[in-house]
């Protein structure tokens, strides 16, 4: 087995893996400080940070010859037998004279600058730099110029690693981005007329290692130390990118991407990221209603639970529409329930949103224009209860010619998501109507009960994107007064007790449905490739 | 920490010597220190009729105020360092950009629960440019918990109340703005 050597620590090579000495470095467990280097972007070696002594160790005799000067451990290829020594006094002084660079005309305003707090160039100056500042230069403002829409970049917090200038060029592909000047007048710019505007522009802000460049959908609302991150799925459309949910006391500030070489690498979209705003809108549905006649009269969630469930078992026809914002957990509950009730209950799926077409970006990374975050697992659901996927219209046929049906439709929609004429249709064949919803539809208006629902920071629960990998996520935020999230009144209309545990009800579709198979395992962060089970040829032998 | 702790030093209890033994003495001592007190200065004052003299206003840990620059304009550049600090949670900060030039954040509203505050003066310490400062005004008083809380309005004019008075430490006692 090929081996690298770290500071004295083996690393293992695989067979044919080519990682260079910060990688190498990262598996022996010493971390080597870098500000240019990005696992997703080209190398380009420029800031020096990550300069470490190397070396190659005869395999046979077991001599070690060193490279005279420093190298750049970024650039440098782990390859069989490769020495690095991280730990020497000469790398010491190599790194603290980079920060001392770096700080020269740094603004040191980290009290004003968003990124204090997980700032590289604060950590890496409290830990490789040098206590006393020797230049007599000390600005504490930073020049400020607008690169688009959702970015500005802070000139003199600029560290010049030009991360970002290679992620407009390698990965969105829209090459916005440029460096201007010479030597230390370097600076990031755009040209004029052409600003930063692309569909994944807000990545440029999670690749910048210090505070330059600021997003201004968060810029000055919150520090970063207040809030918690939590493991999330994006929900604007099907490729489910993982990402981390920001927030502090129940407010969602930002949405991050989360590394998962399976699904987005390091990227997400913007309008992904910026799609959160729905969660803290004033028009979401807070109250409990039922209708009376022409009047809405308020209701408590504690009976209404009991009183909608007597009432579909008094009506005994049942239909349901699962939305595909629902999470699979929620979508078989409610299937479940609606079989209980009618042994001949109609399980259909919900409309799927869809926007334009599926953009591909130069790396790959796709936006699906469908959007909604799981409509392969609940097309699944469906498909367990009905035998094939049953749409709304199917429902809509089968209301117009049947017998009295009380229809429970879930939402989760972000917007408005059906049309008069259906929802007239709905609300005159239902016998009793029960909208779930987060925000007021045609269908909300005409509804006998009206629930208000949470949102995606609020549900707990699974998802499976386009390409049938599933990730679990559990609450990121308390849902706000009055509101309850469907699993768990899905959880309470099946009797149920004790708070709402999607971990359970998976184990539960796992067995029952061969699909969801590879979901009896736990789920890790990366989620889990429903796909696998499918059995392979067995060799004769 | 165990009885038997290497670190604990166990000290014994000194033995009554003579006089202590004697009782009078001490006696004698303890009624000196009330005699003392009895026909020294009186420190007791009639509060409220009668102000108390406070040692130095500079270190003295009263109410909060929040101080303006040259320009008269607040000083605070929003960072939530205090609000970090604050062990008692009790200082809400909303920061927006500023509406000045040569000035990138500040407080767009700024709020401290002098109720819920224990005056440990973390948020002075805390702060990167001496806008937050404690004054010494000792006697808070309001009609309702809502008077209280003392927003960005009420703590710069504690500001222009205390301003002659106690000089802004940055400058008494050498800060760093």
């Amino acid at each position: 087995m090929p081996k690298v050597i770290v500071d004295g620590i083996e690393v293992e090579l695989a067979a044919g893996e080519r990682i260079n000495g910060i990688q190498a470095a990262q598996r022996a467990g010493v971390e080597i400080p870098h500000y240019c280097w990005h696992a997703g972007l080209t190398v380009v070696a420029s800031c020096r940070m990550c300069l470490v002594e190397a070396g190659t160790r005869n395999p046979d005799t077991g001599d070690v010859m060193m490279v005279p000067k420093l190298v750049p451990a970024c650039q440098t290829p782990a390859t069989p037998n490769t020495v690095f020594i991280t730990n020497s006094e000469k790398v010491a002084n190599a790194r603290a004279m980079v920060e001392e660079d770096l700080l020269i005309d740094h603004p040191i305003d980290c009290p004003i600058c968003d990124k204090a707090g997980e700032c590289n160039l604060q950590d890496y100056h409290f830990k490789y730099g040098q206590d006393q500042r020797r230049a007599d230069i000390r600005p504490f403002t930073s020049r400020k110029r607008e690169m688009g829409d959702t970015v500005t970049l802070f000139v003199d917090r600029c560290v010049m690693c030009t991360r970002c200038v290679r992620f407009t060029r390698e990965i969105s592909g829209t090459s916005e981005l440029f460096v201007i000047n010479r030597g230390s007048h370097e600076e990031i710019d755009v040209f004029p007329g052409y600003p930063l505007e692309n569909r994944m522009s807000g990545n440029v802000v999670d690749l910048c290692p210090v505070g330059a460049l600021g997003d201004k959908d968060f810029l000055y609302k919150q520090r970063v130390w207040f809030m918690r991150k939590h493991d999330g799925v994006c929900t604007g459309c099907s490729t489910g990118c993982s990402i981390s949910v920001e927030e502090n006391q129940d407010t969602v500030y930002r949405l991050k991407p989360r590394e998962n070489p399976h699904i987005n690498q390091w990227w997400m979209c913007d309008e992904g990221r910026y799609g959160y705003h729905h969660v803290h809108s004033d028009r979401r549905l807070t109250d409990v209603q039922r209708r009376d006649g022409v009047n809405w009269t308020l209701i408590e969630w504690s009976q209404v639970v009991r009183e909608i469930d007597e009432r579909f078992r008094n009506v005994g026809r049942v239909a349901v529409v699962l939305s595909p914002h629902l999470t699979v957990e929620e979508a078989y509950l409610l299937g479940k329930y609606a079989r209980e009730v009618d042994p001949q209950a109609q399980v259909v799926l919900g409309p799927v949103p869809v926007e334009g077409t599926d953009e591909t970006f130069k790396n790959g990374f796709t936006i699906h224009a469908e959007k909604a975050p799981n409509r392969r697992g609940v097309e699944e659901v469906v498909t367990h209860f009905m035998g094939q996927v049953a749409t709304l219209d199917n429902l809509l046929i089968s209301l117009a010619s049947g017998e009295p049906t009380a229809v429970w439709v879930s939402g989760g929609y972000k917007s408005n998501w059906i049309d008069t004429a259906a929802a007239d249709q709905i609300a005159s064949a239902a016998a009793c109507l029960v909208v779930h919803d987060t925000f007021d539809s045609p269908l909300t208006e005409k509804a006998t009960y009206r629930l208000p629902d949470g949102t995606f920071a609020e549900r707990e629960g699974s998802y499976v994107n386009f390409s049938d990998r599933l990730q679990s996520v559990s609450w990121a935020i308390r849902p706000p007064a009055g509101v309850r999230v469907a699993g768990s009144v899905y959880w309470e209309l099946l009797g149920e007790v004790g708070l709402y545990k999607s971990r359970r009800v998976l184990d539960e579709v796992a067995e029952r449905i061969v699909f969801f198979a590879a979901a009896a395992e736990p789920v890790g962060p990366l989620g889990v490739d429903l796909k696998t089970p499918v059995l392979e040829a067995t060799p004769t032998a | 920490m165990q009885a038997n702790d290497p670190n604990i030093k166990w000290i014994e209890e000194p033995k009554l010597g003579l006089t202590g033994k004697m009782y009078l003495p001490l006696f004698v001592q303890g009624l000196t220190t009330t005699t003392k007190h009895l026909l020294g200065p009186k420190v007791t004052v009639s509060y409220p009729d009668v102000r108390p003299t406070i040692g130095n206003p500079l270190i003295y840990r009263g109410v909060h105020r929040l101080n303006k620059d040259e320009q008269g304009r607040v000083k605070c550049v929003a960072c939530f360092l205090c609000a970090t600090a604050c062990p008692a949670h009790c200082i809400d900060i909303v920061g927006v950009e500023s509406p000045w030039p040569d000035r990138e954040k500040y407080p767009e509203s700024f709020t401290i629960d002098e109720l819920r505050c224990i005056f440990c003066g973390m948020c002075e310490e805390a702060c990167p440019v001496d806008a937050i400062e404690l004054t010494s005004l000792f006697d808070l008083t309001g009609r309702s918990r809502e008077e209280m809380i003392f927003d960005k309005e009420k703590l710069l004019s504690v500001y222009d109340q205390t301003k002659d008075t106690e000089p802004m430490k940055s400058n008494a006692l050498g800060g760093t703005v």
